[in-house]
């Protein structure tokens, strides 16, 4: 255990061969030795600007505390900033925090850094001739305003990307999706797309709402806690101090994972299945829990609709061929079925191990079926706690900043669009007269969903002809994402190179700024970290958060709805984007545009939220329990941390938000549920609505329809509206009621606005009406294909997505056989996303210097690869990268992954970053991109890329 | 009086590296790339029995480092905490070999001069110059003991893994969570 000193050395001695952890192995492997040293002493103007911040304050000046949340992940771990002089100079721990009782990871632990890193782009810059030059805001904003105009003029509205951010608050987000709709396009997305988006459509169309269902210290009331396709321990490693209290409190712990991670490291069974095989495995855990009779019958009876059809294809999955399929042997799958058995109730945690494939949507849906066949829905200790990624992707994705939604995930129908048009208090025909007023392949711009955020390389790059709309995407935004998170990056390369115009706005250049070969048009505009700003955020479990300014925008920065202000006004829809908002010093008020949101997205129960409520919760962060998130005194009294939504009525009625979604045994006034009437009430003759299930107290104890006009008037409970409710409910349903008078009544009646349905274990909307095995576009296993096959290709909105010609192309071509081995990608715990920031953390970096690829010894030996080589990897496309291997046993014997937070390699040769401020923003450390290797593949309902199954061959470099 | 102690309850660590960026938050302006005062170690990366611990000083009651040192810089507070004078360390690592942790470090090149002074954790106790001082948080970084707080890298740790405090206080809290869930699952264990 004793560390040695070669250890203290970042630099030069070679990696041992042998028995070397992954920490040891790449602290010896990298970076020159004092990086940080050498950057300090380039000295110019800003970089002693930025010293001069964070050294001179002196220890005894005034200590200002800020509340604030991480910006790493999704738990929402809340942290106090001490601030001197205007200087983020302390980090002290939140105690009394609800979530996170002062803890961190190595991200949030180093959190301070990002205000004054000196990697961050200081001003707007341009690429001119091959230079970088500086420019003002005043001309930044304009050269881009008049590309903008210019574009619409010759190509139409769709021909500008918006690609946004879940590091977005929420109000930046609600106007950032605001802003491309008065701009008059739906190609707009952010990186929920590849982060959940087949979890919000396949868990929404299950039972209801596409978001986690209990909460991150709900797990703590766990007995058994199955996590397929999630590691927490790198990814939120907070979520862990949860699980291991539930652990400690005697629940067993599934953890099904092709490698054995540091979650599984503390789990009593792990699941080490094929990547792309979970349906099997949970059919295969079905099996087991059918046979023995483990389903709680009552609950399906009452709650669950379609289980026949699952009990049929549960049949064809006996062990011998979950087995065969998955590669888990047959007693692992029987003892983890029976600790679901014997241990309630337990929950489910998923994360992109389970969403980004091919077949994402049916693999989350079966992850919620087997919930529902256990009976572990609307209970404390049970659900299916979805970890979702960054820190405010549950708001974004609320506030509809996607490609096929309005805030509140009302879509993009005209229903949609007149329902905000009245938010907005716009004229609907006003609205529409923004959007091309042409069909494109059959569609109609405005009513179909944009590109994905996955695919807007295919929107620059794909035939025009074959796009429904009008011409190619020709200017692009990349605000706050990185692009080195999408697969197929050498299109994504291309695509960079063709685009007429690219503006990055982000504190750092991002790969966008740097990956392409342009001489020319690229923008890098600098946006102010979430700590420079303030507004709201949600953690994954619904739960909002006030995070207060801790220091001003740092450099030349802005923040993010100031620039959208500075654009909108230059391409002349400031004034209907900010109708009803008061905006100040050129940005619109935070808490105005709460007001406007909250109002309109009734669908989710937003309206019992105000920043008065939201700002109360976050101030007073000691007086939730930890165990419960409820306060049981003080001014929150009664109310659960952050409001998780649906959070009923109005602000003055207090309602205390739904900790845990769909729970019968509380009335729905104090967060009680059920499942959403969301499909109708019947299908093909049977009832879709619950039978004889209800939330406590309600006053049809038996399933219900959602609520509407109509409705009131039937049950004779019209009258109980108010004359002004009346003439604002007239022909509206409770989600589209403006006046809130339909949820008022129906909240009265003890009764849930969206009615009271069955769970579905069919949608008959999608593809696979039940989720169905279908082996990966690039499958090690060409046996199966013949049993299992891909989708036939399709056109998936605006554009053409392949399944079947890849797949076939994979045999014809013997893709399998010349990349014998399985790539599959995912988190390290001290970078986050695509990494651009937390690389450029030294504090972080140092942690981590190389990218690398885990490769089994097996596998290693055949190819003469020891561990720490320098390797080739070359994937199914061709896509080669340059990266050190990493032999261990963690993965298993034709298994590979990587880490997908590297950038700025490509092909093995260094990419040139800008300077800025004299400072060059090359991130301390750089590598290849996992994704310059990853291949085709999207999901056929949310366009979710493939990046857990492709295949690979990998050789000594 | 107090007598501090760290204690890492393996049962919990998960190799997050929390503590690690902690300490380098904390005392920012006394390290430098390469030192890391605390780290986290895994045995059985990658296979069954996996298991971490995050590793710094211990501040030993009889502590090695100090009974070897030639130069005579190490002392000890009254909570018990093993501190060093950088002043007068000649850098030679004959701590480190006494050292049963693998504590102590040298920087290859610093503001200490070229052969490296001793660097190591402090228990976020600063060092010999004056407490605050410009000079004690450019050599020694954080004095949160004389500020009446706990170590970084304990305070902030993802899962109550890393325990730091009086000796007494840390194993009510450890005996307390054996107690829960049975000797089996000791932390060492």
């Amino acid at each position: 255990m004793k560390l040695t000193r070669s250890s203290n050395q970042a630099a030069k001695t070679e990696a041992k061969p042998l028995g070397m952890s992954r920490r040891q192995f790449l602290k010896t492997a990298g970076i020159a030795t004092g990086g940080i040293a050498a950057a300090s002493m380039l000295g110019t103007g800003m970089i002693r600007r930025a010293e001069a911040k964070t050294v001179s304050v002196p220890h005894d000046a005034p200590i200002e505390i800020k509340r604030t949340v991480c910006s790493a992940c999704a738990v929402g771990c809340g942290l106090y900033a001490e601030v001197q002089n205007g200087v983020w100079t302390g980090h002290e721990p939140a105690f009394d925090h609800p979530f996170n009782a002062g803890g961190h990871c190595a991200k949030g632990a180093a959190l301070r850094y990002h205000t004054h890193s000196d990697k961050r782009v200081k001003y707007p810059m341009k690429l001119e001739g091959g230079k970088w030059k500086k420019l003002s805001w005043e001309q930044a904003v304009s050269e881009i305003g008049d590309k903008m105009l210019k574009i619409r003029e010759e190509s139409g509205s769709d021909s500008v990307y918006f690609m946004g951010s879940a590091k977005f608050s929420n109000e930046a987000a609600y106007m950032y999706r605001k802003l491309a709709a008065m701009w008059g396009t739906n190609n707009v997305d952010h990186s929920a797309r590849i982060c959940h988006s087949t979890t919000v459509a396949g868990v929404a169309n299950t039972w209801g709402y596409g978001a986690q269902t209990n909460s991150f210290n709900d797990i703590r009331n766990a007995k058994n806690i199955f996590l397929i396709g999630a590691n927490p321990a790198e990814a939120h490693p907070v979520a862990m101090q949860h699980i291991l209290t539930a652990k400690e409190r005697g629940a067993t712990i599934t953890v099904a994972d092709p490698r054995f991670s540091r979650t599984a490291a503390h789990a009593h069974v792990h699941l080490p299945l094929r990547p792309g095989t979970d349906i099997p495995l949970v059919y295969g855990l079905m099996w087991h829990i059918f046979e023995n009779g483990w389903e709680d019958k009552e609950f399906i009876r009452q709650r669950v609709f379609g289980i026949e059809k699952i009990r049929e294809e549960v049949k064809r999955w006996t062990p011998d061929e979950v087995e065969n399929v998955t590669g888990v042997s047959k007693e692992a799958v029987y003892k983890a079925a029976k600790h679901m058995a014997e241990h309630k109730p337990g929950t489910v945690i998923w994360c992109m191990g389970g969403t980004q494939h091919t077949v994402g949507n049916a693999n989350t849906r079966i992850y919620s079926i087997l919930q529902l066949i256990l009976g572990n829905m609307g209970i404390q200790g049970g659900g299916t706690n979805i970890f979702r990624g960054h820190d405010n992707v549950q708001g974004a994705t609320d506030m509809g900043l996607l490609f096929d939604n309005l805030p509140g995930y009302y879509g993009v129908t005209t229903g949609a669009w007149q329902h905000w048009s009245r938010v907005w208090d716009l004229p609907f025909d006003e609205v529409k007269a923004r959007f091309d007023a042409r069909q494109y392949l059959g569609r109609d711009p405005m009513t179909t969903p944009g590109i994905p955020c996955s695919r807007w390389q295919d929107g620059v790059l794909e035939d025009k002809s074959k796009l429904a709309q009008k011409d190619n995407l020709r200017l692009a935004f990349f605000w706050g994402q990185s692009v080195n998170t999408e697969t197929r990056q050498m299109e994504v390369r291309d695509a960079l190179d063709k685009l007429e115009t690219v503006v990055v706005v982000d504190p750092y250049p991002t790969i966008a700024g740097v990956l392409h070969r342009r001489t020319d048009g690229v923008y890098l505009l600098p946006a102010a970290t979430v700590f420079e700003g303030e507004g709201s955020v949600n953690n994954s479990g619904r739960s909002a958060q006030w995070r207060q300014q801790v220091v001003e925008p740092m450099f030349d920065s802005k923040r993010d709805m100031e620039i959208m202000y500075l654009l909108a006004k230059h391409v002349g829809i400031a004034d209907v984007w900010t109708k009803n908002i008061e905006v100040k010093n050129n940005r619109p008020v935070p808490e105005s545009v709460m007001r406007e949101y909250t109002r309109g997205m009734r669908s989710i129960g937003y309206t019992g939220w105000s920043p008065e409520r939201i700002k109360a919760h976050t101030m007073n962060w000691g007086d939730f329990s930890n165990e419960t998130l409820e306060a049981a005194g003080g001014v929150n009294k009664g109310e659960t941390y952050g409001l998780p939504w649906p959070c009923w009525g109005l602000p003055e009625q207090k309602h205390p938000g739904t900790q845990i979604l769909y729970r019968t045994g509380m009335n729905v006034n104090q967060g009680g549920g059920n499942f959403r009437a969301r499909f109708g009430v019947e299908y093909q003759g049977e009832s879709l609505l619950a039978d004889g299930s209800f939330s406590k107290d309600a006053d049809i104890q038996d399933g219900y329809p959602e609520f509407n006009a109509d409705m009131l008037k039937q049950l004779g409970w019209w009258d109980e509206l108010t004359e002004d409710e009346k003439k604002l409910a007239e022909g509206r349903t409770w989600s589209t009621d403006l006046g809130g008078g339909i949820v008022r009544v129906a909240l009265a009646h003890n009764m849930v606005p969206y009615g009271n349905a069955k769970a579905r274990c069919r949608v008959w909307t999608f593809p696979d009406e039940i989720p169905t095995h279908r082996e990966p576009l690039y499958t090690p296993r060409r046996d199966l294909i013949a049993k299992y096959p891909t989708h036939d290709d399709m056109q998936v909105h605006r554009l053409p997505t392949l399944f079947k010609t890849i797949q076939d192309k994979v045999v014809a071509d013997n893709l399998d056989k010349k990349y014998p081995l399985i790539m599959t990608s995912g988190r390290l715990v001290e970078y986050e996303g695509g990494g651009e920031e937390s690389r450029s953390n030294p504090w972080l970096a140092e942690l981590q210097q190389e990218m690398f690829v885990e490769i089994n010894p097996a596998d290693a030996a055949d190819r003469g690869i020891r561990n720490g080589d320098t390797v080739w990897l070359e994937g199914a496309e061709g896509g080669r990268i340059r990266i050190k291997a990493m032999v261990t046993p963690r993965v298993n014997p034709g298994v590979t992954f990587m880490p997908y937070h590297f950038a700025g390699v490509m092909h093995g040769e260094d990419l040139q970053y800008p300077e800025s401020g004299g400072i060059s923003t090359k991130p301390y450390v750089v590598g290849e991109s996992a994704n310059t290797a990853l291949t085709y593949g999207y999901d056929p309902v949310t366009q979710m890329q493939e990046t857990k199954v492709s295949l690979c061959q990998i050789a000594k470099a | 009086m107090a007598t501090m102690k760290f204690l890492c309850d393996t049962k919990r660590c998960i190799e997050c590296n929390g503590c690690v960026t902690a300490c380098k938050n904390e005392n920012d302006s006394a390290l430098e790339w390469g030192i890391q005062r605390r780290r986290v170690v895994t045995i059985n990366d990658g296979v069954p029995g996996e298991a971490s611990i995050s590793v710094a000083c211990m501040h030993c009651s009889d502590a090695p480092c100090m009974a070897v040192c030639p130069a005579n810089c190490f002392y000890k507070t009254d909570e018990g905490i093993v501190l060093h004078d950088k002043d007068t360390c000649i850098g030679c690592g004959y701590c480190l070999y006494a050292c049963p942790f693998g504590a102590p470090q040298f920087p290859k090149k610093g503001a200490f001069g070229s052969r490296g002074k001793m660097d190591k954790c402090t228990f976020c106790a600063g060092g010999p110059e004056e407490t605050f001082s410009e000079a004690e948080r450019e050599k020694y970084g954080a004095n949160r003991i004389a500020e009446g707080k706990l170590p970084m890298c304990a305070e902030l740790c993802a899962t109550k893994a890393l325990l730091a405090g009086d000796a007494e206080i840390v194993s009510n809290i450890y005996r307390e969570r054996v107690a829960y869930r049975g000797a089996e699952n000791g932390a060492w264990k």
